[in-house]
């Protein structure tokens, strides 16, 4: 537990002794702002919510996550720190769950940083504030599933451009499984079973589920086991491929 | 204190360390010397546990790397190979994540940090970014968090690789001053330094260990071992070979490579010098160089090395 804390301290003090911090964080609250006022039409809509601000978290996150995970191990692989860090005494699970928490953390700084968005709404109505707290908690554990993924990739590469569009390759097919498009092409040939998959694996359903208001015991099961999955493979990964 | 049994490592076809066995013990500093891609690394790296053997372990102070990772790694400082370190963190930073990482914090940390860095001479570069720094630096920094836990058993991939000549003598002394408390392993492929530093070598090519012995003894297999290199005015080079080869003791006599006269290479590394004295007193010629050779670890290191790949020409370098 101390050196998951350890570890956690190093990767997130190290995100922002790069610019990258400071660029994430600004590139993410002018994207979600465009986003929910010129797409969303949050003011057209006479609505006090922050549906259209939520709305499209998982596809600003298809970019942004990527960005953030692809150094995790991709960097130590790279400069060589991994054969470092991995004869220091500390076990697997240690050194994967302290990164994958320093990135998470990292993230929900970033999404806390949105709360202008819902002083907005409080000033211009009364909005249901419950639902928009289970909506930040969606969007977290979307956040953290995501990079989870994106940890994973990246213990499989010293490349992170290869690492980023990997991770927002397999982000978008877990994204965009439940859409409207990809439902309605396998609609009417494929088996239901099928579609069911589809609608079961896909973030937007479970995400927007938890949007609604509802934080139901499946919905939040399923963000964890898809962490929890990826991190085990990342441990797994990186036991197998640390020396090549 | 520290024993390697049989370990053996494949890469798919590729076998880069072949049954490899030794133990060193506390005060020793063993010097794994061979050429590039013999397996250097990758024993080192079993040893640390960053690599899994494909057979055989490492035993490092009674804990086995294979069987009880954890406690085997806290026994281990282990500098790898090009001292990695993270490169947007400064000394400071990194030497106090190793600490925390190595069990120690608040006062603890600092003074063990404190002393590392007097003993490796870092004060002056402590709060610079890792990677504004000088290869000599970064060397030592990666020194420097190897001994943070003052381990008993230390390994250096190529600790002067790299470095200067002022900074290879602060090294080394570094390594001397450290020898009698710890078990040590250096990899290199520089003999300078196994003759300066080192109490034992283990020659490796191709995965498998050569020669084990002292440096002096591994030089006394040296041709050069008990040569004499000898000049004298009063007659030419040609009469001077023609005599000396006349002695009994002698083997072979050539003109030294370097220009400085004559190399006289006695049979069977037997002591010459009395002989070729005696020799240039009978022929009243005037002695300007008499000299008797070492012996010389590269030749050795050439002999041993060219020899096995010879015997073994199908075994590809890692």
């Amino acid at each position: 537990m101390r050196n998951v804390l350890t570890i956690f301290r190093r990767e997130f003090v190290g995100y922002f002794t790069t610019p990258l911090a400071y660029v994430f964080i600004v590139i993410f609250l002018v994207m979600a702002g465009m986003l929910t006022f010129f797409v969303g039409n949050f003011f057209g809509r006479g609505q006090a919510d922050l549906q259209p601000f939520f709305m499209f978290h998982p596809w600003l996150y298809l970019v942004l996550i990527p960005a953030l995970s692809m150094r995790l191990w991709a960097e130590e692989r790279r400069s060589g720190t991994i054969e470092l860090f991995l004869t220091l005494p500390i076990r697997m699970i240690e050194a994967v769950v302290g990164k994958f928490l320093a990135a998470w953390c990292f993230a929900g700084i970033a999404l806390a940083l949105t709360f202008p968005f819902w002083l907005t709404v409080n000033f211009l109505g009364h909005p249901d504030n419950g639902v928009i707290l289970a909506s930040y908690i969606g969007s977290f554990l979307l956040a953290g599933a995501l990079l989870a993924i994106g940890a994973c990739v990246s213990a499989l590469t010293k490349n992170q451009i290869i690492a980023f569009v990997v991770t927002a390759a397999l982000a978008f097919i877990f994204t965009a499984a439940g859409s409207p498009a990809v439902l309605g092409a396998l609609q009417g040939w494929a088996p239901q079973w099928l579609i069911d998959g589809f609608t079961q694996i896909s973030f937007v359903s479970h995400f927007s589920a938890i949007t609604r208001g509802v934080i139901d015991v499946r919905d939040v099961f399923y963000f964890a086991s898809v962490i929890i999955a990826f991190l085990c493979a990342n441990a797994i990964l990186i036991d197998l491929e640390k020396a090549e | 204190m520290l024993e390697i049994h049989h370990l053996v490592k494949h890469f798919g076809t590729l076998i880069a360390v072949d049954d490899v066995s030794f133990a060193v013990a506390r005060g020793e500093v063993l010097g794994f010397l061979g050429p590039n891609g013999a397996g250097k690394s990758t024993t080192m790296k079993m040893i640390t546990g960053f690599v899994p053997p494909t057979l055989g372990t490492a035993v490092i102070c009674g804990h086995d790397i294979t069987r009880a990772p954890i406690a085997a790694k806290r026994c281990i400082g282990y500098l790898p190979e090009g001292a990695p370190a993270y490169p947007d963190m400064t000394a400071a930073e990194f030497l106090d994540f190793i600490a925390h990482i190595r069990g120690f914090s608040g006062r603890e940390a600092k003074r063990r940090i404190g002393r590392i860095v007097e003993t490796i001479h870092i004060a002056e570069v402590l709060h610079q970014p890792i990677e504004t720094l000088s290869k000599g630096y970064r060397r030592r920094v990666g020194v420097a968090q190897a001994l943070l836990h003052d381990p008993q058993i230390l390994i250096l991939d190529e600790p002067t690789d790299g470095l200067d000549p002022n900074q290879k003598y602060e090294m080394r002394k570094i390594i001397e001053d450290m020898r009698p408390n710890k078990a040590i392993v250096i990899s290199t492929h520089l003999l300078e330094e196994v003759e300066a530093v080192c109490s034992r070598a283990i020659i490796i090519a191709h995965g498998r260990i050569l020669a084990d012995a002292t440096p002096s003894e591994l030089a006394r297999r040296s041709r050069h071992h008990n040569a004499v290199r000898f000049a004298a005015s009063g007659a030419t080079d040609a009469q001077l070979c023609a005599e000396l080869q006349r002695l009994p003791a002698v083997a072979a006599v050539d003109a030294a490579r370097d220009g400085e006269g004559l190399l006289i290479f006695p049979r069977g590394g037997q002591d010459i010098v009395a002989d070729v004295a005696d020799l240039a007193r009978v022929h009243r010629w005037q002695v300007t160089l008499l000299r008797v050779e070492q012996g010389r670890l590269d030749d050795v290191f050439r002999e041993i090395t060219t020899a096995a790949s010879e015997s073994a020409p199908f075994a590809a370098a890692a």
